[in-house]
């Protein structure tokens, strides 16, 4: 499989909580040949619901920390003064730098004139490649309070282009984050398609019109489907007009079930139940898998 | 037209392209005056976590090349490259034997500007 | 807690590990509940929502803007000490004049202070906006970012400028526990993390009682959607000694109302009195681990 063949779709949601992982593990189950990327590295729930088996686990590092070496520092206060991150930390004789405030910049390492800060590289989190019931899998794991998840994501989709280069898989299929920040847009740069699951209420409405802009940006053709639609058909409507309006398509509409939460506790994807919502998802991947 | 740099997922002329530039696995980079070859790994560019374009354009301009062959290149990437007056060339060839003689049979078009948006 | 021998009122963040669990609407809840004026933030800067339910009748803007480097070409001799410095690729000098490319830029600073013929200067760069208004007992704060911007800390220290010190404030967290969560956590007291009894809603409860734990906040529960606990979510809190303050149940008019954009605390009165009882319930809490309201 060559690259340029390969397609990608990502799901993303603007707000969270929308059900996105839930019919993207429906996806994962219903298409044939896809390999499967959890790019929500912040909140990674994808594993949850396909229990992948892990062949590989990567480090995974991303920038560099300043490090204070207490038996090098002078005390003189400069690193105090040039930081502009409220990294830096004293207690009036001893200095040390606040690793969750520390923007990697640099700056307190080249003026520290002791030359008393080291700057190694910070590992963030740990990438890993699995097997799963629907194919193989990359996901990750953020570190608590780590940064950059827009580097982890752009690892994970290029990890997954390679096994799908390698296996002669035809589709990627990506759990994308929520939001419209640095990791969203490096899930969603350059994909073939961008499927954005939205609820019909006044914030799923706000937050799909900026995910919108997002996508127009990237020149990214989207289409948008509203899940639990039943909550409040008016609303439902309403967004699908400011979604048609926006440049995007519909594709169809998901009922709201218990069925789904149902799934999640017997670590099932949706349509792998017995439940009219399945029934929905189906139809919805249907005009997906066309589009693709 | 001298130092020629084309991106490359290979080692050679037979190697594929790569379409994206900074991300791109290599640079096979081929003196045109002193009909020599040499394959600089964009690790860089590639590790970068923002601006792997601008990181990308920075490793070619350094290796002292005067035109570039590539799939595609962002506006950062771009915007350094026409700084320095590297001429930037896109095109859809499969391999690097193709796109060197689009280039020196004069199909390609220089481009003006960046093709696509950031984040390629 | 104390700032120069002032003492600053309490800052109570609403987090959680996953979008969606209603971390929105509890703020929003308790704001309305809190029985004296409270100052609530919308650090959520990538999706500000609260003000569409708030719905102030003003707001006022400013503009959020970062410092970025401004290189005089006559002064430039093409050293490449700037590019050099910098980590992010947000100036680049290749021997001609030095190139800046604000979306990358960080505003650290380090490429002004390394020039060495004082060609670079700074100026202001937009990234956001923040809004002010007031609603009632509720004094809003609502930070956005804009679209195509990936720097969401700086618009949150924002926020937090804007925030008045002598007044308790609610900070509505972005989901997940990244860079944007631990800038909003930063300036808290405690911490309340909204979940739900889903295996997604105790697995994402997790890392955010870690990312709490890492800064050394103190954190207490609420669990929405409270059905059947088929997962353990009850248990897990016991064995962290994580106190649930309140328990809203699966009840479809709380979708509905939320919904159309109406707070359940005035809609629902049985959830106004629920509110009270937590805003209650949080000063002997907040006593208790030595803050103040």
């Amino acid at each position: 499989m060559k690259k340029d063949t390969i397609r990608e779709l990502v799901v993303l949601s603007g707000k969270g909580g929308t059900g996105k992982t839930s019919i993207t593990a429906s996806f994962a189950v219903l298409a044939e040949h896809a390999v499967l990327a959890d790019c929500d590295v912040d909140a990674a729930d994808l594993h949850l619901l396909l229990t992948p088996h892990v062949e590989q686990r990567h480090d995974f590092f991303s920038g560099r920390e300043a490090i204070i070496d207490p038996l090098e520092c002078t005390g003189c206060g400069l690193c105090l003064d040039v930081c502009r991150f409220d990294a830096l930390r004293t207690n009036g004789t001893d200095y040390w730098v606040d690793p969750v405030g520390c923007e990697g910049c640099g700056v307190c390492v080249r003026f520290c004139a002791a030359k008393a800060i080291d700057f190694p590289e910070r590992q963030c989190g740990e990438w890993m490649q699995s097997t799963t019931r629907c194919g193989p899998m990359v996901h990750a794991h953020l570190g608590v309070a780590a940064e950059n998840s827009g580097k982890l994501v752009a690892t994970v989709r290029e990890q997954a282009l390679k096994l799908a280069v390698d296996r002669q898989f035809p589709l990627i299929i990506s759990d994308g984050p929520p939001g419209i920040g640095c990791p969203v847009i490096a899930s969603l740069s350059g994909v073939s398609l961008a499927l954005v699951i939205t609820e019909p209420s006044l914030s799923g409405l706000h937050d799909l019109q900026r995910v919108l802009a997002l996508a127009r940006h990237f020149s990214v053709p989207t289409v948008v489907c509203v899940n639990k639609w039943n909550i409040n058909p008016r609303l439902a409507e309403r967004i699908e007009a400011a979604a048609l309006s926006a440049g995007a398509a519909i594709t169809g509409r998901i009922r709201y079930d218990r069925a789904v939460t149902q799934a999640q506790l017997q670590r099932k994807a949706v349509v792998e139940m017995d439940a009219a919502v399945a029934d929905d998802i189906r139809l919805v991947w249907q005009q997906i898998s066309q589009m693709l | 037209m001298n130092k020629i740099a084309f991106t490359t997922s290979g080692k050679d002329f037979a190697a594929q392209m790569d379409p994206r530039f900074g991300r791109a696995a290599n640079f096979l980079i081929y003196d045109i005056e002193h009909n020599s070859l040499q394959i600089m790994d964009n690790k860089e560019g590639r590790d970068a976590s923002q601006g792997a374009g601008i990181q990308a354009a920075e490793t070619v301009v350094r290796a002292g090349v005067d035109t570039l062959v590539t799939g595609h290149c962002g506006p950062k990437a771009f915007k350094v490259l026409d700084a320095s007056g590297v001429a930037v060339y896109n095109c859809t060839a499969a391999t690097v034997e193709e796109a060197l003689a689009g280039l020196l049979a004069g199909t390609l078009q220089p481009a003006s500007a960046s093709d696509v948006e950031g984040h390629w | 807690m104390t700032v120069k021998g002032i003492k600053k009122a309490v800052r109570i963040a609403v987090a959680s590990g996953k979008g969606g669990t209603g971390k929105t609407m509890v703020s929003l809840n308790l704001a309305a509940m809190f029985g004296r004026p409270v100052q609530l933030a919308d650090c959520d800067v990538e999706e500000p929502n609260i003000n569409l339910f708030l719905r102030c009748a003003q707001l006022e803007k400013s503009d959020v803007t970062m410092q970025i480097p401004e290189v005089d070409a006559s002064r430039c001799t093409g050293c490449g000490a700037c590019g050099e410095i910098c980590q992010f690729h947000g100036i680049v000098s290749l021997g001609a004049r030095a190139l800046v490319f604000p979306e990358l830029c960080h505003g650290c600073g380090g490429c002004m202070r390394t020039c060495p013929s004082g060609a670079i200067t700074e100026r202001p760069h937009s990234i956001g906006q923040v809004a002010v208004g007031q609603q009632g007992h509720v004094r809003l704060v609502e930070g956005r970012l804009e679209v195509g911007v990936s720097l969401v800390p700086p618009v949150i220290r924002a926020v937090r400028e804007q925030l008045l010190d002598d007044m308790p404030a609610i900070l509505d967290a972005p989901p997940g526990t990244s860079c944007p969560v631990v800038a909003t956590l930063r300036e808290s007291d405690y911490v309340l993390l909204v979940t739900d009894p889903t295996p997604f809603g105790l697995h994402d409860l997790k890392l955010a009682v870690a990312t709490a734990r890492q800064l050394d906040l103190p954190c207490a529960v609420i669990v929405n959607r409270a059905g059947e606990d088929q997962v353990g979510l009850y248990h897990y809190c016991r064995t962290e000694k994580l106190p649930v303050l309140l328990s809203l149940p699966d009840d479809r008019q709380i979708a509905e109302v939320t919904s159309r954009g109406d707070l359940i605390a005035h809609a629902l009165p049985e959830y106004g009195l629920m509110f009270a009882e937590l805003a209650e319930k949080l000063k002997l809490e907040l006593r208790a681990s030595g803050g103040l309201l």
